[in-house]
């Protein structure tokens, strides 16, 4: 099939970016959309061009690296599906395909289609982890998790970070990612020691970088995983709650 | 010919490693401040180890090329960890895990560092537990186990389909919690270009900037590996597209032995590629073989949908050959016999170049909902890459280069022959043998990780204690870093007619060809040649378009593949001269009556380990003799 692409080229950090369009006139459907633009970029490096700078690694969907919007929706008209997992043959004959990088101000654009998306490693600083000094742990069935609590624990726990939810958000806000993994470590019986100060801090590093949210529900449309917006409602609660028992139990915190 | 000594304490093998820890110098925690170590990977050997180094207190600095720790590749692993801790009641021992790595990796790997291994991995999983992992349970809350190929216990440890992202998520977030702490300091986004030696021992690292394409040096007490796997010198594999082997290619050019180079692993269950853009293959879980079940058309040719093939025209040919182990037979038996049916004509789709993984019995056996619960996300991964759905018609599958047994030379202590320079995970040798069991990756990386580096690298440092890490203003850093830039503008300059990526494709072809699942030594040689002139095409006319002063993926590319021509030679060279078949390592010249891999022991029972001297033509080669005291040799039998 022939397809245009509008893609999103921009040098550089401080530089200008503008769309340029690109002929594609024998796309096998069979391949993957990174496929696409990995022939696409043969093409232009061969034609004396810069090729698309855009991220991706694994290419199955479990990294995160992938991540552009296409036709205005993050990650691709396939719901539950990175870009890396998009196929051909979810596009026609004569479409006009536009790609563009994640939009946020937390995530400024690096080159082309490439954002740089550390601010999201620095809410995992803030808390997201359960504190273990290696060879600290008791024996592993000494704690006992209900099937249910570590399934659910587990559905948050899919989060691949690649920031599609603040791509997807009005407000660029990062709640569902910091949902996620708020909510991975409060439902097991190992993250309540931390439970209350990790929701604090994590929402409070968040705070520093993303917009807030107010239920528009995109994020969870867009999230390649389909992790749903139940964790957010869970780290409202949560912080709210933080926000009592870290003065009433810690105290001296601010 | 050199002869290599692991360093193995002599203690009987249940006490070789608390004996060892016991013998190891220690550093009081006030003194480990004054210890600067450099890890360059973050997956879960590196990530592991290097949160673990800082909360004991060393100065730690990180390395990776990805843009956050969450990336790295460990994250795509799916099927399980394996441990002994005999939940199941099932016969499931240290010594039976031991055993069965052993014999797993048919005889040619080192019986002491397996043995810790399998030791190790019972405190892995309580280590995993407490940080958090989501591991499957069972309705009473306990931990719940499946099985995996090679063995006949249920010891695998498990998170869906998805266990490597959710060890790697536990590893990175413990090293976030000591970047948050300050002892740990990370480098995103910068590659590793080259090792610097001073008087033969490691004294840091020379590192590219990705995003500002400054090269700058880090110096340090020692410099540890964690830098995985090197399988995408096939170019289709399962590894991730930056995969690459540049890090312990160049610790060898450096002076660091590489150990059985020609062992890799090609992995039975992946989708096959169906078109000539494919561009990385996907794996589909070892763990499907539990449920699924292999078979082909009885009729070479058949090209009837398979649901129109009655039972009695279908071939079971894992179950047919190997009826005590059937579908789980370990993966390089279940690789060689489904290339057999393949070569023989019996290949389904429209390559003919796959076989069929059917779930019929099982959604028939279980519900779909089972099958759901235990495959749903792989499930759902072929039907996107396919558009088929194996809920409806059986799954095809074709085998596909996955794992580098092979890597960097290390003694007992993970220490490579450069001293003060170690290799952990998939980038070092050690537990594989010539075949890696399924679920023993995730397991090595994390025992290097937690367990071992951290207790043995004192071996190391303890001696440094009250002398600083070499400036990295030291001349070698200097030079070093004048000859990796001198490389980058070669890159640069060359501006040919042909692109990084076909290079890529052109040596995976060749090394598929000629030391892929089957090697013969007139084909090893052929492939030497061509190795070498399509190497030297790659440096006449070799285009990779850009600057060297900004973001340029091209440029990371093309500094990979030209270490991967040389890692190619080395693995041909090391196939050639292993003249018998063991594990992964099938020459056709050497093979039982049945057509199973038949070992030498009496020429080859040896680690072989290259060195690379500088002005030298061939490598040279040093070997270290395998003993094997508590697991006897045998002929490998999955009847």
């Amino acid at each position: 099939m022939r397809l245009t692409l509008r893609v999103w080229r921009q040098d550089g950090p401080d530089r200008r970016g503008r769309f340029e369009d690109y002929d594609v006139p024998d796309v096998n459907p069979e391949i993957s959309f990174l496929e696409m633009l990995d022939v696409l970029s043969d093409r232009l490096a061969l034609a004396g061009e810069e090729p698309i700078a855009f991220e991706h690694d694994c290419r199955e969907g479990i990294c995160g690296s992938c991540g552009v919007v296409i036709n205005g929706r993050v990650h691709g008209p396939q719901r539950g599906t990175s870009t890396c997992q998009l196929h051909m043959r979810e596009f026609s004959d004569g479409d006009v395909v536009v790609v563009e990088p994640f939009r946020a101000r937390a995530f400024p654009v690096i080159k082309d289609l490439v954002v740089d998306r550390s601010p999201l490693d620095r809410i995992m600083e803030a808390g997201g982890y359960i504190t273990v000094t290696a060879g600290s742990a008791p024996e592993a069935n000494a704690i006992q998790v209900p099937k249910q609590a570590a399934e659910t624990a587990m559905d948050a726990a899919a989060c691949i970070g690649c920031g599609a939810c603040v791509a997807a958000c009005p407000n660029s806000a990062a709640q569902l990612f910091t949902a996620a993994k708020v909510s991975h470590l409060g439902l097991l019986p190992q993250g309540q020691a931390e439970r209350w100060s990790r929701a604090e801090s994590m929402v409070e590093t968040m705070e520093r970088f993303f917009g807030s949210c107010t239920n528009h529900g995109e994020c969870e449309s867009a999230c390649p995983k389909s992790i749903s917006i139940d964790f957010i409602a869970m780290l409202n609660r949560d912080f709210v709650r933080a926000k009592w028992k870290n003065r009433k139990l810690a105290g001296q915190k601010r | 010919m050199t002869r290599l000594d692991a360093k193995i304490p002599s203690a009987p093998i249940e006490d070789t490693w608390d004996e060892h820890r016991f013998s190891l110098p220690l550093i009081s925690p006030a003194n480990r401040s004054r210890f600067e170590v450099i890890v360059v990977g973050t997956g879960v050997a590196g990530a592991s180890l290097a949160a673990t180094l800082g909360e004991l207190g060393y100065r730690v600095k990180v390395f990776t090329y990805h843009d956050s720790c969450r990336r790295a590749h460990s994250v795509a692993a799916q099927g399980g960890i394996n441990a002994a801790k005999n939940y199941r009641g099932d016969g499931d021992s240290i010594f039976r895990l031991f055993y069965d790595t052993v014999k797993g990796g048919d005889f040619r790997s080192r019986e002491a560092d397996v043995y810790r291994l399998a030791q190790v991995s019972v405190e892995i999983i309580d280590q995993c537990v407490a940080q958090g992992v989501p591991f499957a349970r069972e309705y009473g809350g306990l931990l719940a186990n499946r099985s995996f190929g090679g063995v006949q216990v249920s010891r695998t440890f498990y998170a869906r389909s998805a266990t490597g992202q959710q060890l790697l998520l536990g590893s990175y977030q413990a090293l976030a919690r000591q970047v948050a702490a300050g002892t740990v300091e990370l480098f995103t986004r910068t590659e590793m270009l080259d090792l610097v030696t001073v008087d033969g021992r490691a004294a840091g690292i020379v590192v590219r900037d990705l995003l500002s394409g400054e090269i700058s040096s880090h110096s340090a007490h020692a410099v540890v590996l964690a830098t995985g796997g090197y399988c995408n010198v096939y170019y289709l594999s399962t590894n991730a597209k930056a995969n690459n082997a540049s890090a312990i290619w160049r610790a060898h050019r450096n002076g660091a032995r590489l150990a059985n180079p020609c062992f890799t692993q090609i992995h039975p269950t992946s989708v096959p590629a169906d078109h000539e853009f494919r561009s990385k293959m996907t794996l589909m879980s070892e763990s499907l073989r539990n449920d699924g079940r292999i078979w082909v058309p009885v009729r070479s040719g058949d090209d009837r949908a398979p649901g129109e093939i009655p039972a009695g025209e279908r071939d079971y040919y894992l179950e047919r050959r190997y009826p005590a182990f059937g579908n789980l037979v370990p993966r390089d038996v279940a690789s060689r016999a489904a290339k057999k049916m393949i070569d023989e004509g019996y290949g389904v789709g429209p390559l003919a170049n796959s076989v069929y993984l059917d779930f019929a019995d099982a959604i028939e056996r279980l519900g779909r909902k089972t099958i759901e619960e235990r495959y749903g996300n792989v499930f759902d991964m072929y039907q996107r890459i396919t558009g088929e759905n194996p809920y409806e018609g059986p799954m095809r599958i074709a085998p596909t280069p996955h794992f580098s047994m092979g890597g960097l030379w290390v003694d007992y202590n993970l220490e490579t022959t450069v001293p003060g320079l170690f290799a952990i995970g998939e980038a070092n040798f050690s537990d594989h043998g010539a075949n890696r069991l399924g679920a023993n990756s995730l397991l090595q990386g994390l025992t290097d990780g937690y367990f071992v580096l951290p207790r043995t690298i004192t071996s190391c440092l303890a001696p440094l204690l009250g002398t600083e890490a070499v400036p990295s203003n030291h001349p070698a850093f200097g030079a070093t870093e004048k000859a990796a830039r001198e490389r980058v503008r070669r890159l640069l300059v060359t501006k040919g007619s042909r692109t990084v990526e076909w290079f890529h494709r052109e040596l995976g072809r060749t090394m598929i060809d000629c030391c892929g699942m089957t090697r013969h030594a007139e084909g090893l040689r052929q492939g030497i040649a061509k190795i070498q002139a399509l190497r030297e095409e790659f440096h006449e006319d070799v285009l990779v378009p850009g600057d060297g002063e900004s973001l340029n993926q091209s440029l990371e590319k093309a500094g990979r593949v030209s270490d991967f021509f040389e890692l190619a030679e080395l693995m041909c060279r090391d196939a050639l001269h292993r003249e018998e078949s063991c594990g992964a390592h099938f020459r056709q010249e050497h093979q039982t009556e049945d057509g199973e891999a038949l070992r030498n022991d009496d020429g080859f029972s040896y680690v072989a380990a290259w060195g690379h001297e500088e002005g030298a033509s061939e490598p040279s080669l040093a070997k270290e003799p395998l003993e094997f005291s508590y697991v006897e040799p045998t002929q490998r039998s999955y009847r």
